[in-house]
C-alpha cells in the first residue's frame, strides 16, 4: 500500500534497513546523486536500491543523507 | 500546427459528456493567444487598472506586481509572521496563496481538488470547451490523472539521469564559449551582464542542441518563451504572435522527417502513445512546452546564483577551495533562489486549511516560498552552501516533479563552476532588474570583474 510504513526491525540495534517507496518516488534523483553506492536510477529515471534491506555498516551515513534530501519522503530507515 | 497556434473561436459546441479526446491536440495554448470570450479562453473578471499597484500583499497578492520579484522572500515572511499560511486575492478573478511548505505540499499533492488544465495565472483561462482537464493544451504539465502519467512517461527517457550526463563537455563548452565572447577583461574596470551575456543564453542553446535545431535559432525561442511567461498580465490575444515558431517548428518536424537523426525531435518523431506515433502537432506541442518549461527557469536560476556569489566573497572562496561542496552548493541555490511559482485551479468547491476554495479561483503553488518555510528548514532565510539536510521543493513534489530537473541541475552546475573558474571574484555593478511573474530570477545583472 502506498505510504505504509515498513514495520521496526526488533532484532539488533546495529542493523540499518532501508527500504524504498515506489510509489512515493517521484525520480528527483537525490538519493542517486548523493549515495550512488546505494541507489540506481531505471530508464525512466526512477530510483532503484542496489540492495533490498540491510545497509552496511560504511554506508550508513550515506544512507541517512539520502533519506534526509529525499522530498517526497520516499525512503524510510529503520534500526540504526 | 497552424490552428494550433493560432486557434480560431470555434462554433461547434461540445456535450458536457463528451469523451475525452483520445488524441491530444493544441486546441488552445498554455500561452493563450485566442480572443476573449471564445471557448477556449475566458476572460477573468479582472482589471489589473482597478487594482493598481499592491500595497498590502496579505490581502491583495499579485505575483505580477514589479515589487514582487526582487522583494518576495520579504513578503512570505510577512505573510507567515502575520500566521497566514494561505492568502487570498481578489485579483484574477480570485486566487489563494498557501505560503507554507505543508499548505503547498498538500495542495500539489491533491490532484482532485485541484487541477493543472491552466499552471499560469493570467488574465486569461481555459473556458468550459477547452480541451478537458485530464489532458490540457500542453501534457504532462496542463494534464490531471489518470492520463498524465501515460504523457509524463513519454517524455521521462531522454531526461532522465543517464541520459543526461554525457551533455557536461558539451555544456561546458557552451559555457566556455560564451565567457570567450565577452572580449577583453580588466580586472576592477570591466563590467559584464551574467544575465544577458551569459545564463540566458544557455538553456535555450541546450535544448536546441538536444532537439537538433540549428544554433543560429537561439533569440526566436527567448522571445517566445518572455511572450509565454512575462506578459501574462495582457490581455488574452495581444500577446504577440507565435505564429513564426510555429512555422519553424513544423519546418525542422519536416526536415527531420527527411533526415531522421539521433536528437530528441526525432525521439519525440517515433514515440508511441496507445500504439500509434504521435501526431505532428504533439510533437510540436511537446517541443513548445520543452521550451517554455526549460529556457528562462533554468536561466532564472543560474542568474540568482551568480547574483548570490557576486555578493559573497565567503561562498566563492569555499567553492574555488572545496569544489565537492557543490553537490551542496546547487541544492541550496535551488532551495533559496527557488525560481519557479506554480499554479493549479480549483477543480471542485472545497475547504482547504480553513479556506473556503470556489471552482475555477486560482491557487497559486509559490515552491520558492515554501523552501523558505522555517518549519521545514533551520535557520531557512540564511543560505548555508553546505546545507546537508535539504529537502527542497524547487523542481515541485508530487506528479509534476520538474521532467528536466537532471538536465536543469547539469546546467546550473557547469554554468557556476565555469564562471567562477574564469572569474574568481567579482561584484555587482549597478541595478539589478528582476523578472516580473511567475519565474523569478535577476534580467539584468551587472557584475564587475575583480582582479583573482
Ligand atoms: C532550474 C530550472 C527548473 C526549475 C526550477 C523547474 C521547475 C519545475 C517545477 C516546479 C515543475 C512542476 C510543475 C507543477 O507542479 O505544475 C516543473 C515541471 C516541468 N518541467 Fe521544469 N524546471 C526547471 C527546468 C526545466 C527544464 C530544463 C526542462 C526541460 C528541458 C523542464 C521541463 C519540465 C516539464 C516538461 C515539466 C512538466 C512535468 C509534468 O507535468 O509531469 N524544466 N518544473
Ligand atoms: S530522492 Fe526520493 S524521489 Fe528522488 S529518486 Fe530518490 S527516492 Fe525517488
Amino acid at each position: 500500500m502506498p505510504g505504509s510504513e515498513p514495520v521496526p526491525q526488533q532484532e539488533t540495534d546495529d542493523t540499518m534497513q532501508i527500504h524504498l517507496d515506489a510509489e512515493k518516488c517521484q525520480g528527483h534523483n537525490r538519493c542517486y546523486a548523493l549515495a550512488p553506492e546505494l541507489f540506481d536510477v531505471d530508464d525512466y529515471g526512477q530510483a532503484v536500491l542496489m540492495e533490498e534491506g540491510d545497509v552496511p555498516d560504511g554506508l550508513k551515513d550515506k544512507a541517512r543523507l539520502a533519506a534526509a534530501n529525499c522530498p517526497e519522503y520516499a525512503i524510510t530507515l529503520t534500526g540504526d | 500546427m497552424t490552428d494550433t497556434l493560432d486557434p480560431q473561436p470555434s462554433t461547434e459546441t461540445i456535450p458536457e459528456d463528451a469523451p475525452a479526446p483520445s488524441e491530444f491536440g493544441m486546441r488552445d495554448s498554455i500561452i493563450g493567444d485566442s480572443p476573449e470570450g471564445t471557448d477556449v479562453w475566458q476572460r477573468v473578471p479582472y482589471n489589473a487598472d482597478d487594482y493598481g499597484p499592491v500595497s498590502d500583499f496579505a490581502t491583495d497578492f499579485d505575483h505580477a506586481d514589479k515589487d514582487y520579484n526582487p522583494n518576495a522572500p520579504k513578503v512570505w515572511k510577512q505573510l507567515r509572521d502575520d500566521g497566514c499560511p494561505v492568502a487570498h486575492s481578489d485579483r484574477y478573478g480570485g486566487m489563494w496563496i498557501p505560503i507554507t511548505h505543508e499548505a503547498v505540499h498538500d495542495v500539489a499533492y491533491d490532484t482532485d481538488n485541484f487541477t493543472s488544465r491552466s499552471v499560469v495565472v493570467a488574465v486569461g483561462r481555459p473556458g468550459d470547451l477547452a480541451m478537458p482537464a485530464p489532458i490540457g493544451a500542453v501534457p504532462p504539465i496542463s494534464s490531471d490523472p489518470p492520463f498524465h502519467g501515460k504523457a509524463r512517461r513519454m517524455l521521462l527517457p531522454p531526461f532522465a539521469p543517464k541520459q543526461i550526463e554525457p551533455w557536461e563537455d558539451e555544456v561546458r563548452i557552451l559555457c566556455r564559449r560564451l565567457l570567450d565572447q565577452m572580449g577583453e577583461i580588466t580586472p576592477g574596470e570591466s563590467v559584464v551582464d551574467a544575465a544577458v551575456q551569459y545564463a540566458q543564453h544557455i538553456p535555450v542553446n541546450v535544448i536546441g542542441r538536444m532537439l537538433g535545431f540549428p544554433e543560429e535559432d537561439e533569440a526566436l525561442f527567448r522571445e517566445f518563451v518572455h511572450v509565454a511567461l512575462e506578459t501574462i498580465a495582457q490581455e488574452p490575444g495581444t500577446r504577440g504572435g507565435i505564429d513564426d515558431l510555429g512555422k519553424y517548428i513544423r519546418a525542422q518536424i519536416e526536415d527531420h522527417r527527411e533526415n531522421p537523426r539521433d536528437d530528441l525531435t526525432s525521439y519525440l518523431m517515433n514515440m508511441e502513445l496507445d500504439g500509434e506515433k504521435l501526431s505532428d502537432d504533439i510533437v510540436g506541442g511537446s517541443i513548445i512546452l520543452l521550451l517554455v518549461a526549460g529556457i528562462d527557469t533554468t536561466w532564472s536560476a543560474i542568474g540568482s546564483s551568480l547574483w548570490h556569489l557576486a555578493q559573497s566573497p565567503g561562498d566563492r572562496q569555499r567553492l574555488a577551495d572545496d569544489p565537492e561542496v557543490m553537490t551542496f552548493a546547487i541544492e541550496e541555490f535551488l532551495r533559496a533562489y527557488a525560481p519557479v511559482t506554480m499554479a493549479r485551479m480549483v477543480a471542485k468547491d472545497n475547504e482547504f486549511h480553513g479556506c473556503p476554495m470556489k471552482k475555477d479561483d486560482w491557487v497559486l503553488l509559490p515552491f520558492p516560498a515554501a523552501n523558505r518555510d522555517p518549519k521545514q528548514f533551520e535557520d531557512a532565510d540564511s543560505f548555508i552552501i553546505d546545507r546537508e539536510i535539504n529537502r527542497h521543493s524547487a523542481f515541485g513534489l508530487g506528479i509534476h516533479r520538474c521532467l528536466g530537473s537532471n538536465l536543469a541541475r547539469l546546467e546550473l552546475k557547469v554554468a557556476i563552476e565555469e564562471f567562477i573558474a574564469r572569474f574568481p571574484n567579482f561584484e555587482l555593478a549597478g541595478d539589478v532588474t528582476w523578472s516580473v511573474g511567475q519565474i523569478r530570477g535577476p534580467r539584468v545583472l551587472p557584475v564587475r570583474i575583480l582582479a583573482d
